[in-house]
């Protein structure tokens, strides 16, 4: 469980996340909307103790991220905007790195290095350096990161951007099959994403949440029944646009 | 302590994957033959220890030690590995310890390679080889205490260059604070004691008494207080400043 009081994060004068709160409860997956700018990005380092909150309290899986960062982390897994990773290693090399670090067992770290392994389609790439990967792969290396230690609680920071088609598939099916029993805070600004895989959607703007419900509660609020329309209404304040209230209607 | 283990480990390896560990070992081989032999006048001296090499160390350090440090935090800041690594379940000491001590290691790995200039002082004479192994120790030391100092910088910075440049300045005057260069600058507006403590920062007074063969408490306790004072600015550089 995720719960987030009166977060707010300030970078001089710029106030990137505002006063929000919220909770997310196993089983949810929760897309996080926004423009560009908007706090998405922020909102994630927080909750994964990256960054410091200008006030505010986060708590995941019972445990307070300033407080108690050790026990927090260990029940993520988080993959950063861009999935940083060391470039010069070997796929192997670097999973067995993050293995090493989340303390598995011997028995574990295998059975759960042959788990990722096989769900993100790594073996033909592990003895690849890590730089030599195209974009679609770096990713998955980055995702398989994340799920190594088989977290509770999983944070993914615009996952399938800059992914082809298919590639984008591989991932949405992936996150519906591990979606029963964990926490997943997706962000994005691809509105059919949250379609395909969440089952909440949280629409943030200038640091502020403006809008928590299901996908499809949402979607209903335009006329035109297009999660776009409701999203583009919802952040710039625009009237639905004429000629697709008609084509709905 | 697993952590600190597995953060070792992946970084010493990370030497290794590029060409960074045979460019760096090569250099640092020849130019300290290069300085012993011709600047030091090894064989004209004809004694047989190891003083003219041990000499030219800490100007040798002086370079290659910050372009060593430089990658340590300001390559993960660039890359973003950073957000990576500060997100796992590691405490930032962990992390600190963790870089440091590969670093530190590779640079141990580097000196130890020296060891033929070792076998020719005794296939050429009798050396004191007390006081060669007091002199490598030194030299190892000095070169802990410039990492630390180098570690530190690289985490202010995203930028290897910048990182360099400062190194090698703050390395410049903490082996020469004994000297009337740095001296001076405090002699006329300090008090006697201020000026006494910079002339004890030293580097080179320190690693000086204990290349002679001499390994003082007073000495081993210099580089232990600058190591880990260098690595505790290092730990709260990266809580002040994690992202960016």
């Amino acid at each position: 469980m995720i719960e987030i009081s009166h977060l707010t994060k300030r970078y001089g004068a710029l106030t990137a996340v505002d006063d929000i709160s919220f909770n997310v409860e196993a089983g949810q997956v929760l897309g996080f909307l926004g423009p560009n700018g908007a706090g998405k990005s922020t909102t994630m380092k927080m909750i994964t103790g990256f960054l410091s909150p200008t006030a505010g309290s986060i708590r995941v899986c019972g445990h307070d991220v300033e407080r108690e960062p050790i026990a927090a982390k260990s029940c993520m897994g988080y993959l950063p905007e861009g999935a940083p990773s060391y470039a010069e290693m070997s796929v192997r090399a670097f999973l067995n790195f993050i293995a090493d670090v989340r303390g598995l067992s011997a028995q574990r770290r295998r059975a759960r290095l042959d788990d990722v392994i096989e769900r993100l389609g790594l073996a033909g790439v592990l003895e690849q350096v890590i730089e030599t990967l195209s974009k679609g792969f770096r990713r998955r290396v980055g995702l398989a990161q994340a799920l190594l230690h088989d977290p509770q609680v999983l944070i993914l920071d615009e996952t399938t951007d800059g992914l082809d088609p298919n590639q984008k598939h591989e991932v949405r099916t992936l996150i519906n099959a591990m979606s029963k029993d964990k926490i997943i805070v997706i962000s994005t600004h691809i509105l059919e994403e949250v379609d395909a895989v969440c089952n909440r959607a949280i629409i943030i703007a200038s640091g502020k949440i403006l809008a928590d419900d299901t996908p499809q509660a949402l979607a209903a609020r335009a006329p035109s029944g297009r999660l776009d329309d409701v999203f583009r209404q919802i952040t710039t304040g625009a009237k639905p646009a004429r000629e697709k209230e008609v084509a709905h209607a | 302590m697993h952590n600190v283990r597995a953060i070792f480990r992946r970084e010493f390896a990370s030497y290794f994957a590029t060409p960074l560990a045979f460019v760096f070992i090569v250099i640092f081989l020849l130019l300290a033959g290069v300085f012993a032999f011709y600047l030091g006048g090894f064989y004209e001296r004809g004694q047989a220890d190891l003083t003219p090499f041990f000499t030219y160390h800490p100007w040798l350090y002086l370079f290659l030690i910050p372009a060593l440090s430089m990658r340590l935090w300001a390559e993960e800041r660039k890359s973003g590995s950073i957000e990576l690594l500060m997100t796992l379940p590691v405490t930032a000491w962990q992390a600190v310890l963790g870089k440091y001590l590969a670093a530190w290691c590779f640079a141990g790995v580097a000196l130890a390679l020296t060891f033929p200039m070792w076998i020719t002082v005794n296939y050429l004479g009798e050396p004191d080889n007390g006081a060669i192994l007091a002199a490598y120790i030194g030299s190892f030391l000095m070169a802990g205490g410039l990492l630390a100092i180098g570690a530190c910088i690289s985490a202010t910075t995203r930028n290897q260059v910048i990182a360099f440049i400062f190194t090698v300045v703050i390395c410049f005057g903490f082996l020469l604070s004994g000297f009337p260069l740095v001296l001076n600058l405090f002699k006329g507006w300090a008090p006697q004691a201020v000026v006494d403590a910079v002339a004890s920062l030293s580097f080179l007074t320190h690693f000086g008494s204990i290349s002679k063969g001499v390994i003082d408490l007073r000495d081993l306790l210099y580089f232990g207080t600058m190591i880990a004072a260098w690595l505790a600015a290092n730990v709260i550089v990266l809580e002040m400043k994690k992202a960016d």
